[in-house]
């Protein structure tokens, strides 16, 4: 089931990782934050919204990288370049995430900032829409978000580009061990 | 207006960019199209669809009442209304209340429908659409001609331009540039903004929850950064439960774009909180505006089931020459034409329901099984009955309806044709008013002795054990005579009687084509009795158009008029009708009909005839048989798509027909084929005069002769 949502999240330009432990997950994020020039300048600056992951790990070392804020508000993810956020679930036959996506930060680092980057579960991996459908229950989520790649557009002579309103780059982080769940 | 309307088409067809965008789209997209559909039974998914889309159109009281119910309980307001002027005044009025200076939109139908945005600006309040199209089109001071892909009419240059003058700098046409400008000059409007605007493409009644599929990412913008949302949906969105959605999820993307899933859906069933902790105002309108109406009527009920994909503009051979600006108003193209009538009114899609030719491609592809150019018919139909047929038409159709006069008049045009004729047997040329039918195609010589004579004069051999009712058409009857032929020497072959009742006459569709339902139905019910007056096995037609009016369209068309007299029999003709090439194929399979043995006879092309593929799913027979009787088949390109002749429709829209049989041509010679084959003496008519005028050493022959070339004697 990864393998088919990798293949399909690559189709649509989505980055796929994959780690056995949130350990391992950790210490890849705070490597990417720095290799993308996270600092604390407009543009620059990296979003976390709150999430179990988060709420789990040593937050020290992301905390020490300057630019780096746990407190989103519209203004510093509106100039960050990096959002991250946990999703609940991914959708293999078409490569979606899907997150209950009600507290308004988590939206707000998935979408204004140029690059997002999603946490998972493998666990949270379903084959396609009605298996998916079978777990959830809307009357718990007032905002349901489905991603599927970055933002995309064809609306200029039917180029397509990457990017437009939301962000321009999807990094997806699969951890299997995450958590209570295995 | 009927001048306007053609010199709108005249403008459409003359503006390259627009033409070139959506042919190059249309190829792009057919193939794109089958290959996100790879390993889904389309027809196992659209027919879920059709059955959820239909129960909810036939519940839309309950599930309105439901859907308030259940959203007013999680703190959405819901604005139930059939009004659209109850709609802006409302939005207008939540606007003032809450001093909302500006408005930032997702891309949404209902209110272009409503004629939303010049409203609240003359208000005094600002309103920036921000779907990249729908932007496009506001700063061009335009309208979409496209519902999925609103500025395809557009150039990257023409778009450059137009954010030049809005970011006051020269801009290159460069696209990602473009989109890079388009993104930082909507920004502050998004953060800026005191209330958002959106659509609904799905609202679930059972959950009170509402689905938005984008992929820019607009709509959660939208959605997300003003304390204001209010969503317009129209009630034709409904759907009873949640895991509908899944069903509408498949299809929508792969049919609108190609796509497995957009970007982004996003699926609100209830406020949420803002960035500043207090709770989002959330307003869902579900607006009626006649669509009940339409639900109500059982000609119609089924047009309530579209999801708003557009794959019938994107396969429609006319809309892929003139766009969304001619073929359409706020809903462009097939299913455009039907919304139009509706929710504008019925007059409004007087001009725009002549466009579709009815080649059916549309039906083909539509994930909602919507049978789109069933109702362009109606719409024909009841326009016909409201403002009358045109008295040219009218006096045309009342000689159709007498046979013999129609048949005399078809006699005497045979002599009258023979000095445009000069000697070959096309008309390449007529005079005056009337040059415009022969522009790009010769015209078949009316047949010097019409079949119905030459018929008389074959010795058919004696105690044959089956019969067969002969149903020529006015085609092969008075201007191919020599397929009629070929088919009797077939048929006799394989122990066939060929009778030919004289009493059959036209098969109506011209009449019902252009909505003289009453002149189809005269032409039904007396080619009703001429065809069942002498018992026989199979009642056979060598013209797709006729076979589907026998097997089809008499009933139909009685039913629509509310006839019932010779139903029961119209019922009996149907069950006997069989097109030529099915017939002739089964007699090969029995063993009743011997094709000669090891010919090699080079390679040919295969032409589709709408009616023969779409309506008789018929393909398949024609294509067999020439390969069994020796033919090498090379498929052109665009095989199925209409040859652009749509009986009186290449009369009526030369304009339009001309083209589409020039692309036609191309793919045919593009294939290096001698010979190119069809089912239809219609087609046979438009594409051997279309060859015929290019000089091109193509033939062009109905199956029927060629097949009849190849049985063992």
């Amino acid at each position: 089931m990864f393998e088919q949502f990798k293949t399909r999240a690559q189709g649509v330009s989505a980055e796929v990782y994959r780690f056995p432990t949130e350990a391992e997950a950790f210490a890849f994020l705070v490597a990417f934050l720095r290799e993308e020039g996270v600092a604390e300048q407009a543009g620059q600056y990296g979003v976390f919204a709150a999430c179990p992951f988060l709420d789990r790990v040593d937050r020290a070392p992301l905390a020490a990288i300057e630019g780096m804020s746990f407190e989103v508000t519209r203004e510093r993810a509106a100039a960050a370049k990096i959002g991250i956020s946990q999703v609940d679930w991914a959708l293999a036959d078409t490569g979606t995430l899907v997150q209950d996506a009600t507290a308004i930060d988590k939206r707000l680092v998935s979408t204004l900032p140029t690059i997002h980057v999603a946490l998972i579960a493998t666990a949270g991996l379903r084959p396609d829409m009605p298996a998916w459908l079978a777990d959830v229950r809307p009357e718990q989520a007032n905002y349901i978000a489905m991603i599927t790649g970055p933002s995309r557009t064809a609306d200029i002579e039917r180029g397509l580009t990457i990017g437009v309103h939301g962000p321009e780059r999807l990094v997806i982080v699969f951890i299997d061990r995450m958590g209570g769940t295995n | 207006m009927q001048q306007e309307f053609k010199q709108s088409i005249d403008k459409a067809l003359h503006n390259a960019n627009l033409t070139g965008a959506l042919g190059k789209f249309s190829e792009a997209y057919k193939v794109n199209r089958a290959k996100a559909y790879e390993g889904i039974d389309f027809e196992e998914l659209r027919g879920r669809i059709a059955e959820l889309k239909s129960y909810a159109a036939s519940h839309l009281e309950e599930l309105s009442d439901l859907f308030q119910k259940n959203a007013e309980a999680r703190g959405i307001k819901v604005l139930r209304t059939n009004d659209p002027a109850q709609v802006r005044e409302y939005i207008l009025k939540v606007a003032q209340e809450n001093g909302v200076k500006s408005i930032v939109k997702s891309k949404s139908m209902a209110t272009e429908e409503i004629h939303l945005n010049p409203f609240l600006e003359k208000a005094g309040i600002e309103v920036g659409e921000t779907d990249l199209g729908e932007w496009i089109i506001q700063l061009a001071g335009q309208t979409p001609s496209h519902m999925v892909m609103p500025a395809i009419h557009m150039t990257k240059e023409e778009v450059a331009d137009l954010f030049s003058k809005e970011v006051d700098e020269r801009l290159a046409a460069d696209i990602p540039r473009l989109v890079k400008v388009a993104r930082n000059e909507l920004r502050p409007k998004f953060l800026a903004a005191d209330m958002g605007i959106s659509g609904g493409n799905i609202a679930v009644a059972e959950t009170g929850s509402i689905a938005l599929v984008t992929n820019e990412g607009n709509a959660r913008l939208v959605t997300s950064l003003p304390k204001i949302h209010i969503a317009l949906v129209g009630i034709e969105k409904l759907v009873a439960k949640f895991s509908d959605i899944a069903p509408i999820l498949k299809a929508l993307p792969r049919s609108a774009t190609a796509q497995l899933l957009t970007s982004y859906v996003s699926i609100i069933s209830g406020p949420t909180p803002n960035s500043d902790g207090s709770m989002k105002d959330l307003h869902i309108i579900l607006m009626d505006n006649h669509r009940s109406e339409m639900a109500a009527d059982p000609m119609f009920k089924e047009a309530m089931q579209c999801i708003r994909c557009a794959s019938c503009l994107n396969v429609c051979p006319i809309f892929r020459l003139v766009g969304g600006h001619v073929f359409g108003k706020v809903y462009t193209g097939g299913i455009g034409t039907i919304l139009t009538a509706w929710y504008d009114e019925l007059k409004s899609s007087e001009y725009i329901q002549g466009l579709c030719i009815q080649c059916g491609a549309c039906k083909d592809v539509c994930p909602a099984r919507i049978d789109i150019p069933a109702m362009i018919m109606e719409i024909r139909r009841r326009l016909a009955k409201k403002q009358g047929i045109p008295l040219l038409q009218k006096s045309i159709y009342a000689v159709v309806n007498n046979r013999r006069l129609f048949h005399g008049m078809l006699r005497a045009a045979s002599l009258a044709g023979k000095p445009f004729a000069k000697g070959t047997k096309f008309i390449r040329h007529l005079p005056m008013f009337l040059a415009e039918l022969t522009d790009g195609r010769s015209l078949p010589a009316i047949a010097a002795k019409p079949f119905r004579d030459v018929f008389k004069t074959i010795d058919q051999p004696k105690n044959l054990k089956e019969k067969a009712v002969f149903y020529a058409g006015c085609l092969i009857d008075f201007a191919y005579p020599e397929m009629g032929e070929a088919l009797v020497k077939i048929l006799n072959r394989a122990g066939i009687e060929v009778l030919f009742p004289e009493g059959q006459t036209c098969c109506g569709a011209p009449a019902r084509y252009n909505g003289a339902y009453e002149t189809a139905a005269g032409n039904a019910a007396d080619n009703i009795q001429a065809l069942l007056a002498e018992p026989a096995d199979y009642v056979v037609s060598a013209c797709p158009t006729c076979t589907v009016a026998l097997d089809h369209e008499f009933i139909a068309t009685f039913e629509s008029l509310g006839q019932h007299k010779w139903l029961p029999q119209a019922r009996q003709l149907a069950a006997k009708t069989i097109d030529f090439s099915t017939l002739v194929k089964k007699l090969v399979d029995a063993g009743r009909l011997t094709l000669k043995q090891g010919q090699e006879l080079g390679k040919i092309t295969y032409h589709d005839s709408c009616h023969l593929k779409r309506t008789l799913h018929a393909e398949q027979p024609p294509r067999q048989l020439l390969q069994q009787a020796g033919y090498e088949l090379a498929e052109m390109f665009e095989c199925d798509t209409c040859c652009g002749m749509g009986g009186s429709y290449s009369l009526k829209l030369p304009e339009i027909s001309a083209p589409i049989l020039k692309r036609k041509l191309q793919n045919i010679k593009a294939t290096g084929a001698p010979v190119v084959a069809m089912d239809c003496p219609g087609c046979v008519m438009q594409i051997r005069g279309g060859l015929d005028q290019e000089g091109a050493p193509i033939r062009v022959r109905h199956t029927v002769e060629l097949i009849a070339e190849q049985v063992q004697e």
